[in-house]
């Protein structure tokens, strides 16, 4: 079965794995701007990060017939001081007009300060000034409720965000209900440890239907599956669902929000 | 779309899920024993994860032990102390 996986981070990961994606059905994917498990020493390493994004992985993916797009940003964790980001975001708007680029992400707060709060905040207003979809990262495990409370906030501030062109990302059960009633998209992150397993992602359409939903791998670094999303599909089938409501999570809804960008390509023509 | 219930009956989802989570469950139980045994004072992780093995008594399990375990503050902190999260809010730090 075809799908997309619109959050995941290839600079972390193997051909091999690029490889394995399209045997199992992947066709497209998006690729966020992230934490590599380290601070950058330098405003340029993003620079180099940024070209990594938007020319080297696309042609990587291109072998196996997946379609590559980015995302472009400064991350949360790397935003607290606010001097260091600042001089990262003069670099942004070059890299937003690239051909695969879809929006500003992944953005948010990562321990729900101050500074990330700014930061976070002038993101919005360039997502806005360039009229770009917007990939939200919620706060790990105890920060997570409360961040996705002031993200939620920070966007519905700025007039001219449209909180239908925003996805808030790695929701659980204690979050998504909210992301849903205040309009946004909502992403499932399919994780072995920590966020949502397959098993929990099927909970979680079952209680809330599939309007605004999709499922990722944000396959990284660190403890993360590629395959998570055909795994969530086999998950559906598991339970008898039918293919038509499996589609539309894994392959249609991600489609329909990518699609607002005018870059996005499916590859189903 | 509207909510939807599994396609199989409680059943079959004992079927596909009982041994799985029989086995998180006794994890869950040697974890507790393994704390007991070891050595110095406990902090502020064990505590919350025995007021969130509370909630399994109660209904939507998941989001009632997601939300015990979150921090319950809602303004911004002035910086933060480290990069990483521990997996339950400190009541100390309130």
């Amino acid at each position: 079965m075809r799908y997309i996986d619109p959050h995941i981070h290839m600079v972390s990961r193997t051909t091999d794995d690029y490889e394995r994606m399209s045997l199992a059905g992947c066709v497209a994917i998006t690729e966020p701007a992230f934490w590599a498990g380290y601070d950058r020493s330098s405003p340029e390493g993003f620079r180099d990060y940024f070209r990594q994004l938007t020319d080297t992985e696309p042609k990587r993916a291109a072998k196996y017939g997946i379609n590559h797009h980015a995302w472009i940003c400064i991350n949360p964790k790397e935003a607290e001081d606010p001097g260091f980001a600042r001089d990262v975001l003069k670099l942004v708007p070059e890299f937003l007009d690239k051909p695969n680029v879809l929006g500003v992400g992944e953005i948010g707060l990562n321990k729900n300060t101050r500074n990330e709060l700014a930061i976070l905040e002038e993101q919005i207003a360039i997502a806005a000034a360039h009229e770009t979809l917007i990939l939200v990262h919620t706060p790990h495990l105890e920060d997570k409720l409360k961040g996705t409370r002031l993200i939620m906030d920070a966007v519905k501030a700025n007039a001219n965000i449209n909180p239908g062109r925003v996805l808030i990302d790695h929701v659980e059960e204690h979050t998504v209900g909210e992301v849903l009633e205040r309009g946004f998209w909502a992403g499932m992150t399919l994780y072995p440890e920590t966020k949502c397993t397959p098993q929990r992602a099927a909970d979680i359409i079952e209680c809330f239907g599939s309007e605004r939903l999709w499922v990722n791998s944000a396959g990284d670094w660190g403890p993360s599956d590629p395959l998570a999303v055909p795994k969530f599909q086999r998950e559906m089938l598991g339970r008898g669902h039918n293919a038509g409501l499996i589609a539309k999570v894994t392959f249609d809804n991600p489609c329909a929000f990518l699609s607002m960008s005018g870059r996005f390509d499916a590859g189903d023509d | 779309m509207k909510p939807t219930s599994p396609q199989i009956s409680k059943h079959e989802v004992l079927d596909r899920y009982f041994l799985e989570h029989r086995a998180k469950l006794i994890d869950i139980a040697a974890f507790l024993d393994r704390l007991d045994r070891a050595e110095g004072a406990e902090d502020f992780r064990a505590a919350a994860f025995r007021d969130a093995l509370a909630k399994l008594a109660g209904a939507n399990r998941a989001r009632e032990i997601l939300t015990v375990l979150s921090d319950p503050s809602t303004e911004p902190i002035d910086q933060a102390t480290t990069q990483g999260a521990s997996g339950a809010h400190d009541l100390g730090d309130s």
